[in-house]
């Protein structure tokens, strides 16, 4: 290809429309409640493996819906359950880890 | 002799507080510049957070004002203080001498044509609030999608916008979305409804519920972001574009409809009256209270009292509760 002496970068936009939500959807099947997430942090802020992992409930419930990948932030998780116990929304978090893990293995 | 007093605005307030003032012994005199009494509430379709019909409470209420003197299609002209009462002159002719007066002119619909950037009035499938509770009437709308596949609300629309001129929340639209996103995903199961809000306020009975149902039950899609631009496809659907906020990443969407929430702002006609009574508005554009605490249905001026939206936006519940504690409020000046 020519060199034009710049790059064009793809738009960083998420198309809602667009968006692969199978796995949110597969993972609501087993765990609905994970829908009455309310971006609050209080799961992440609680999280020991937050602080050097980047792990965060709230990024991955949004990442799901976003068509974005979890994985990595997944396998940072140590399934402590203290992030269970602060959310405001009665979300099982440590639980949904678990289904998501599972569905991640056989998709 | 029963005692006179004027109620200006036969919208929820005025209505509920003529029943109550007729009920108390006194005479009221209910004007309303429209033919249909109920005001905006008589345009709605379901009342939120018990889904009440809006016709039946406006019929409820018109029953109880058997008795009452109501003038339809009638504006006041001028009032002026006399010693202990007031001078009317009505838009039909007619001269009232009354010793209180009840302003409840409610509020008025921000115009979304005023937000050029949103598209109302020059896309085709842009409508507000407003005119999809009209169309849930059964009121016919060509702006309306066959079978839409994909809907938005835009939230706080000529609200918390000071460019606007509007810096106030109006509080009630953010309960009005989440009532109309469930409304649109009943009727039109296949579709998937997005609500783009700044902040979400769910702030009275029951609200917290539709919101936790919209989430699970409904599956509507909440996007924190203002959107900032909509255009218009080849083929005539509504693209919108907003910042996912938390996410951190822009998002666009391509919609069969967008509805806009317009917010409220006073009643002109309320500000065309405040001179003349020497009453104030306040900085919100509302008529000004005495106070914002305890004083809200008085205006500080001697037999001048407010009820419902016409000191700034509230709920149903809230307009008919103040209409009540108005209509003892005067029965009780009427008295001293
Ligand atoms: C889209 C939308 C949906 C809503 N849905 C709900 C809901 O589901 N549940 C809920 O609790 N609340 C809801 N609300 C709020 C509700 O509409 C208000 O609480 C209510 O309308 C306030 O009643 P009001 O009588 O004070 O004012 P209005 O309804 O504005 O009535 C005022 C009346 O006074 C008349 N008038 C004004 N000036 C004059 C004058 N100079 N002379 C003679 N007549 C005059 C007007 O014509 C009108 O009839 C909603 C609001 C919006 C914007
Ligand atoms: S269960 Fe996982 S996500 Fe929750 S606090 Fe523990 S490490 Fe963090
Ligand atoms: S604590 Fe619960 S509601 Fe808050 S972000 Fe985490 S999962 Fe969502
Ligand atoms: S109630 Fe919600 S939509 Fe309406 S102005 Fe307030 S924040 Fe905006």
């Amino acid at each position: 290809m020519k060199d034009f002496g710049f790059t064009l970068s793809p738009s960083s936009a998420v198309s809602l429309d667009k968006v692969d939500s199978r796995l949110w959807h597969k993972l609501l099947e087993t765990s609905p409640d994970a829908a009455v997430c309310i971006s609050c942090g209080s799961c992440s802020a609680s999280c020991p493996a937050a602080r050097w992992s980047g792990m965060s409930i709230r990024k991955v419930l949004l990442a799901l819906q976003r068509g974005q990948s979890v994985a990595p932030m997944l396998s940072c998780c140590m399934l402590c359950g203290k992030c269970t116990m602060v959310c405001p929304r009665g979300i099982n978090t440590r639980k949904l880890i678990l289904a998501l893990c599972r569905i991640c293995e056989k998709p | 002799m029963k005692e006179k007093v004027l109620i200006i605005g036969g919208g929820i307030a005025g209505m509920e507080a003529a029943r109550q003032l007729q009920a108390l012994g006194c005479s009221p005199l209910l004007v309303e510049k429209e033919h249909g009494l109920g005001g905006h509430v008589a345009r709605w379709h379901k009342l939120f957070p018990d889904m009440l019909s809006a016709e039946s409470l406006v019929t409820e209420l018109e029953a109880g004002l058997s008795g009452v003197t109501v003038y339809r299609h009638t504006e006041v002209k001028s009032i002026n203080r006399l010693k202990d009462s007031y001078s009317v002159k009505l838009s039909n002719g007619e001269n009232l001498v009354v010793r209180a007066v009840l302003l409840a002119t409610g509020f008025r619909l921000f115009e979304a044509a005023k937000k050029e950037e949103y598209g109302y009035g020059v896309y085709d499938h842009v409508v507000t609030n407003a005119d999809l509770e009209a169309w849930m009437n059964g009121f016919p709308d060509e702006r309306m999608p066959e079978a839409p596949r994909a809907v938005g609300f835009v939230h706080c629309v000529g609200s918390r916008d000071i460019k606007a001129g509007n810096s106030q929340c109006s509080k009630v639209c953010c309960m009005t979305a989440v009532k109309q996103a469930i409304e649109m995903r009943e009727r039109y199961p296949q579709a998937e409804v997005y609500c783009f809000y700044m902040d979400l306020r769910l702030f009275g009975k029951k609200y917290e519920d539709f919101y936790i149902g919209a989430q699970r039950d409904f599956g509507i899609h909440f996007i924190r972001g203002r959107v900032s631009e909509v255009g218009e496809t080849i083929d005539g659907r509504v693209q919108v574009k907003a910042e996912d906020t938390l996410l951190g990443k822009p998002v666009k969407v391509i919609l069969d409809l967008l509805v806009l929430m317009s917010g409220m702002v006073c009643n002109p006609s309320a500000s065309a009256l405040a001179p003349q009574l020497r009453l104030e508005i306040d900085s919100d554009g509302f008529l000004r209270s005495r106070d914002n605490v305890a004083g809200i249905l008085e205006s500080g001026r001697p037999g001048i009292f407010y009820a419902g939206a016409c000191t700034g936006t509230k709920t149903v519940p809230e307009t008919l509760a103040e209409a009540r504690a108005a209509a003892l409020r005067i029965y009780q000046y009427l008295q001293a």
